[in-house]
């Protein structure tokens, strides 16, 4: 699914470069969920921005389902971004002034989508997310956890191969967390791969596997993929390798 | 996706109502005052006669010589003799040829009912309404025969028509111009040319004149000019003295087959300035000009310089208005970084938000445009007081302005808002979605 090979991400000032990623292979494979920790600035966002074509790479190669991400430009970028990747962020990211059928609408739109297959897959989605009831809400009508399952099911609404989530639960307590993990648990089970960051370590034991990153450097890879902690996972095995 | 673009450009504008009303307002002020001198300057910089404009000449003889010429302006007079219009007449060189000069009268109405008025009154040739394309409500014009047999006809105005006659067709019927009978034979259709071109040495704006009469019978009966008259020279009492002087008092007009048959035209007139050399009535070399409709328009200085000051300076002003929009659009595309950054991650590419935030600056064009419509009309009102009235009276808004109105703020408007839209389009998603 996801394939970065002797990766490197500079930074370049006039004065200064900065070493963001140095020299990180990472394989993904399709179906997994993988937890990517580390301490503040190691360069876990950077490989995250990366992974999700936001950011491009000063050096090696990134390969995206079988697309080599590396050398497109920037439309081809958002084209793949548009259709096989999701995202969600700590801070939620939805647009105040758009209730929350139109915030899911909102990656639909730049497919070219006709309405009524929108529709279907915002009501799709949101049903997911357990929210039908609340379509014509804003955001600031909901809580957090709330705010959360919508992100959610916009990546989700998109039908994504892949789902790249940056501190899902860093802004909710625990019941809510607890709740939104389940729910990534519930996705990935359906298929979808996801590359998690987080500094929880409890939450990264519930990955199938975790990378760890220190100084913009892949320190600690767990190879092969291990049953969750909390939550069985039935037939997922035969997706990986 | 212009829909979507739209709606999303409207609930946008909502969210910063102070903003938008600040854009929305430097744009309509800076487009109705813009607009309200542009329709000024339109009317007074207008094509008169459009259609014919290019083969439609204005030839001037330097009868006065350059003892006449000051500051080195060595342009002929803007009016001819009455020697020289009749040897162009007679000489016949165009499709079309018709000397003129304003006259006036006291008007005596067959109607007791109707006390006598004034009319102004243009003596010319029968050429004058083919030539001009003057519409005809009822009848036509007189012909050449009319014109040789100084025949006492008349040509009604509408307004005059509507007056004496309640708007019947007067054909046949007669009017009384200073104690001579006048047969009617034609009425013209409302005709306003603006500028009133065939003649801008006296009034250049307003109201056509409101009878027509036959040159060759005007002369006959001696009847004055009302309009400019210029003379280098005393020209010695009597009438027969005044129409041998050199005094020029005469607009002559001429249409040729082409634009191109001007050279020709030119070759020709110098060669009667020097026959006039030959017979000792110049001492100069021929110092003749053959003008176009527009060109003679600029010649004579139809548009004052104030005028052009004053487009000048509300151009300047919607510059100003536009500039201060700009840095309204900054703060507010900029403010967005957020969303933009976000839309980017969802899979826009630089060209669907380009056009997004192209149509938000269409938006606000749109509405300054519609309010620049209102305050231009009102401006229009408020010019009465600066312009002259005849030009003021012409300078109204219509579908063709209104349109042109919106159009120039929309425009400006979208083009005000590419360096705040391409300044938008460098926003890095990654840095927005984690300073969110």
């Amino acid at each position: 699914m996801l394939k970065m090979t002797r990766l490197e991400k500079v930074y370049r000032t006039h004065l200064i470069e900065t070493h963001a990623l140095r020299s990180i292979d990472i394989h993904v494979r399709e179906g997994e969920f993988v937890a990517v920790t580390g301490p503040s600035g190691s360069g876990k966002t950077t490989f995250l921005n990366i992974a999700g074509l936001l950011e491009t790479l000063t050096g090696g190669q990134y390969m995206l389902d079988g697309v080599d991400a590396s050398k497109l430009d920037d439309n081809a970028r958002s084209k793949l971004r548009n259709e096989k990747i999701g995202f969600i962020f700590q801070s939620f990211n939805l647009i105040p002034d758009l209730n929350i059928f139109d915030n899911i609408d909102v990656p639909l739109r730049y497919r070219r989508m006709s309405a009524a297959e929108r529709k279907g897959r915002i009501d799709g989605a949101l049903a997911r997310v357990g929210l039908a009831s609340r379509m014509k809400h804003y955001p600031s009508e909901l809580s957090g956890g709330q705010q959360q399952r919508v992100a959610i099911a916009r990546a989700l609404a998109g039908s994504p191969r892949l789902l790249l989530a940056d501190e899902p639960t860093g802004n909710l307590d625990s019941l809510m967390a607890r709740g939104v993990m389940e729910l990534l648990e519930e996705i990935n089970r359906q298929g979808t791969t996801i590359i998690m960051v987080t500094h929880d370590p409890e939450l990264a034991a519930r990955a199938q596997r975790n990378i760890h990153i220190m100084d913009g450097q892949v320190t600690d890879l767990d190879e092969q993929p291990r049953l969750r902690s909390s939550t069985p996972m039935p037939d997922k095995n035969t997706h990986v390798a | 996706m212009f829909s979507y673009y739209f709606s999303l450009a409207v609930r946008s504008l909502k969210r910063n109502p102070v903003i938008t009303a600040l854009m929305v307002a430097a744009i309509a002020l800076g487009i109705g005052a813009t607009m309200t001198v542009f329709t000024v300057f339109h009317v007074m910089s207008g094509d008169p006669i459009p259609s014919k404009s290019s083969r439609l000449f204005v030839p001037q003889i330097d009868n006065w010589g350059p003892k006449s010429h000051r500051d080195g302006d060595n342009d002929p007079a803007d009016q001819l003799t009455y020697t020289d219009a009749t040897a162009l007449m007679r000489a016949h060189q165009g499709v079309r040829q018709a000397a003129m000069y304003a006259a006036g009268f006291s008007l005596t109405p067959e109607n007791k009912d109707i006390k006598p008025f004034f009319v102004e009154a243009r003596a010319t040739y029968g050429d004058f309404f083919p030539m001009f394309e003057t519409p005809f409500l009822f009848g036509q014009g007189w012909s050449n025969t009319e014109d040789e047999a100084k025949a006492a006809v008349v040509v009604l105005s509408k307004k005059t028509n509507d007056k004496l006659f309640a708007g019947i067709n007067s054909v046949g019927k007669s009017i009384n111009l200073d104690g001579r009978d006048y047969r009617v034979i034609g009425v013209l259709d409302a005709w306003e040319p603006a500028p009133r071109f065939y003649d801008v040495t006296g009034k250049t704006f307003g109201d056509t004149e409101e009878v027509f009469i036959p040159f060759t019978h005007a002369i006959e009966q001696q009847i004055g000019s009302h309009g400019n008259n210029s003379c280098n020279d005393d020209p010695k009492a009597g009438w027969d003295n005044y129409l041998v002087s050199e005094c020029v008092w005469i607009q002559f007009w001429i249409e040729l087959p082409s634009a191109a048959d001007a050279t020709r035209y030119s070759a020709w007139l110098d060669n009667y300035a020097r026959e006039q050399q030959r017979l000792g009535r110049f001492t100069w070399e021929p110092n003749n000009r053959v003008r176009d409709v527009q060109a003679w328009m600029v010649a004579e200085k139809v548009v004052p310089n104030d005028a052009k000051v004053s487009v000048l300076l509300a151009f300047s002003f919607l510059l100003v208005c536009l500039i201060n929009t700009i840095g309204l659009m900054l703060a507010k595309f900029l403010g967005r970084s957020g969303e933009i950054g976000l839309r980017r991650a969802l899979g826009a590419n630089k060209a669907a938000l380009f056009a997004q935030c192209i149509v938000e600056s269409g938006v606000i064009g749109l509405a300054g445009g519609l309010i620049g419509v209102a305050l231009t009309a009102l401006g229009l009102v408020g010019i009465r007081g600066i312009f002259p009235e005849d030009v003021a009276h012409l300078a109204h808004l219509n579908v063709g302005l209104i349109l042109l109105t919106v159009a120039l703020a929309v425009v400006a408007t979208v083009l005000a808002g590419l360096y705040p839209t391409f300044r938008a389009m460098q926003v890095q998603p990654a840095w927005q979605l984690k300073s969110n």
